[in-house]
């Protein structure tokens, strides 16, 4: 009885969530029309008692090696569980100002943010596809939550059919992985890999590579990003390129690092390849886009690149050099989205880059933010981008990847294109007619706000205890 | 020798049919071998003394799942011609990958024959000859499990949820049972007794 109580205590956050989203089920149902904002603040309540528990709890594994609560489990679940509460905010307004306010948008976001901390802690083949699967059945529905929008709809299949797809080739790798090493544990297999690793094995760890890679939109897995990203509800798209990608990268560092570490020279070509399509995908892909939401989907795309280089160098640095990008990129990623939500005019979003003229008369700060972001986005040194990539490039040069080091520099000033021109169309461009936004929700403009100055004078002071903290999350992964 | 027979006889058949899922013209046609695929791989399963999961799958899939595709398949209005528009198109490519799967899985195949799989310590050990497959899941399933177990409960739940969330609409012109509101009716509030003369008949205006 000690070891199932023990293992209740260090699984202590998922089952917070779990068990509060069940009480939220009951409390939406019940309470009538108030319900949504009610069960959105008890969620918000909720992430944020589940992150301070997954801070303060006990390291150790439970239930035979299948969860792992290490200090990278407990980093990654900070942020992931943070960033959905700021989603779960920023959904809320943006649910109240539609009219399609539902207690379930928030209940769904808690539900899959018990699949993400399963994803950070899985030690297990099976915790690892249990987790993904809860997360992104939560996350189709979300896509969708706009069910008579025929974009939102579209977004949904596409994205439910492309998951489950990339859901088979997991398994199939899994499968594969589990009947050549003979175990389904992380450690065994580690064990058993870098005995001898053979073609069976390799071959396996392919399809779990795909599969995973679908999860994070890295290309040649990146279809359904573009058209979710434009498609989805912009507070669904904050959460997409926020938790959900640090809970899969998380968990591509325990896969890799961890249980295939001593294979590394076999799968650090295949991660570096993906790396360098993502590259060229994100940067050349975003070009052409009008659309900002299509245009932040193959920024994505081309950041997650930057996270994969880290990963592929397959060090201590390496892994605290994207837990770093991984941090930095979601804050700026949610000073994006907060700002689009922020934005609307006669009632109607601002979707189009062109619409973004006139800003600076209409909202002088709200532009500033935007500008900050989006230099950031480039790398302008000493914005927080600039941060990530210094220490990505820097892990990847240290392994020996020069040439994807210097690819990836190459993709981000092709990138840099398309940043650069929001910034010239808020600055020097003059709207065709007079414009006026409407009146910000508070929320969502704070967020912003609150985002771009993390990125630019905050981040000097949090990166000296940004810094110890990732290497601290980093120094717990066993290596072979 | 039986058994051997046994498995070749299974496995073309569920290639086959397998085979024929993707390439019948008739969508009702492709859930019907789809469903003798299912079958074979239940003989599989028996094959190697899994016989929980080889009903499982009978039950699960072939009684379920199939039948629920059939009814998918019948009652919506999918153009299937249009579907397979591409399908010419996409050949060529579909060709190549399917080619280095193959060719992958063969690779795979070998190195299992060579000794190569699951040959260390660390494989599975079967729970014995006298151990019936239930009894074995009921051993792990409460007990080593109960992790996966309970948050494949939490995944179930999420399906529900996001079922309704999509699905469910309250129209303002649908008429609901409310069982306390039938309870509560009266005579006097649902009948009306009017006199009628004699002969003349009544319009459907004064009725109401």
């Amino acid at each position: 009885m000690t070891d199932l109580s023990s293992a209740l205590h260090l699984s202590a956050p998922e089952l917070t969530l779990a068990v509060g989203g069940l009480v939220l089920l009951m409390v939406g149902a019940f309470s009538g029309e108030k319900s949504p904002r009610l069960v959105s603040g008890l969620s918000v309540l909720l992430l944020l008692a589940a992150t301070a528990l997954a801070v303060v709890g006990p390291l150790g594994s439970a239930f035979n090696g299948a969860y792992v609560a290490d200090p990278l489990a407990v980093y990654g679940k900070a942020v992931i569980f943070l960033s959905a509460a700021v989603a779960v905010v920023l959904g809320d307004s943006w649910m109240h100002r539609n009219n399609i306010a539902k207690f379930e948008y928030p209940i769904l976001i808690v539900l899959a943010s018990v699949g993400m901390g399963m994803m950070a802690s899985s030690g297990d083949l099976i915790s690892l596809y249990i987790g993904i699967e809860m997360h992104s059945l939560a996350l189709y529905v979300l896509a969708a939550y706009r069910r008579d929008d025929l974009k939102a709809s579209e977004a949904g299949l596409k994205y439910f059919v492309l998951g489950a797809l990339s859901s088979g080739l997991l398994l199939y790798g899994a499968s594969l992985i589990y009947g050549f090493a003979g175990s389904m544990r992380f450690e065994d297999i580690a064990a058993f890999a870098s005995a001898n690793p053979g073609p069976g094995l390799i071959f396996g760890l392919v399809f779990l590579i795909c599969g995973l890679a679908f999860k994070v939109s890295a290309a040649p897995f990146h279809m359904w990003t573009p058209d979710v990203y434009e498609g989805a509800p912009t507070p669904v798209v904050a959460l997409f390129s926020t938790a959900p990608k640090v809970a899969a990268m998380v968990l591509i560092i325990r896969v890799l690092v961890e249980g295939f570490g001593l294979a590394h020279a076999q799968w650090a070509q295949v991660v570096i390849l993906i790396s360098l399509i993502s590259f060229a995908v994100g940067a050349f892909g975003g070009l052409m886009q009008k659309d900002i939401q299509r245009l932040l989907a193959y920024s994505s795309i081309i950041n997650i690149g930057y996270a994969l280089l880290g990963v592929a160098a397959g060090t201590h640095v390496g892994v605290q050099a994207t837990l770093m990008f991984m941090t930095l990129y979601v804050v700026d990623q949610i000073g994006f989205f907060a700002i689009l939500l922020s934005l609307s005019r006669n009632g109607r979003p601002i979707r189009k880059i062109a619409d973004l003229a006139g800003l600076k008369k209409d909202r002088p700060l709200t532009a500033v933010a935007l500008t900050i972001l989006s230099l950031s986005a480039v790398g302008i040194p000493p914005m927080s981008g600039f941060w990530g990539k210094f220490y990505v490039f820097g892990a990847a040069a240290d392994a020996g990847y020069w040439m994807a080091g210097a690819a990836g520099l190459v993709a981000s000033v092709v990138a840099a294109f398309y940043y650069l021109r929001i910034i010239k169309v808020i600055w020097f461009d003059t709207p065709e007619f007079d414009v006026t936004t409407d009146k910000a929700p508070v929320s969502a403009q704070w967020i912003g706000w609150a985002a771009a100055a993390f990125s630019f004078p905050v981040l000097l002071i949090a990166l000296t205890w940004l810094e110890p903290l990732t290497r601290a999350a980093a120094a717990g992964v066993g290596i072979g | 020798m039986l058994q051997g027979l046994a498995f070749y006889l299974l496995a073309t058949v569920a290639v086959v049919s397998a085979l024929l899922v993707v390439t019948a013209r008739n969508p009702v046609h492709s859930v019907l071998w789809l469903i003798l695929t299912f079958f074979s791989a239940a003989g599989l399963f028996v094959l190697l003394s899994a016989e929980f999961l080889a009903m499982l799958l009978v039950v699960v899939y072939v009684g379920a799942v199939a039948v629920l595709f059939l009814f998918v398949v019948m009652m919506l209005d999918v153009d299937f011609v249009k579907l397979r528009e591409g399908y010419a198109r996409y050949l060529p490519l579909a060709g190549i990958v399917a080619g280095v799967l193959l060719a992958e899985m063969i690779m795979v195949s070998i190195s299992v024959v060579q000794g190569g799989a699951a040959r260390d310590a660390a494989s599975p050990v079967p729970a014995g000859p006298d151990v019936t497959n239930i009894e074995t899941i009921g051993r792990v399933l409460y007990t080593d499990y109960v992790y996966f177990f309970q948050a494949a409960g939490v995944v179930l739940l999420i399906a529900m949820i996001g079922a309704i969330v999509l699905t469910l609409r309250h129209r303002p012109g649908v008429h609901r049972q409310d069982l306390a509101a039938q309870a509560n009716r009266e005579r006097a509030k649902a009948v009306e007794v009017k006199s009628v003369t004699t002969g003349q008949g009544v319009t459907p205006e004064e009725l109401l």
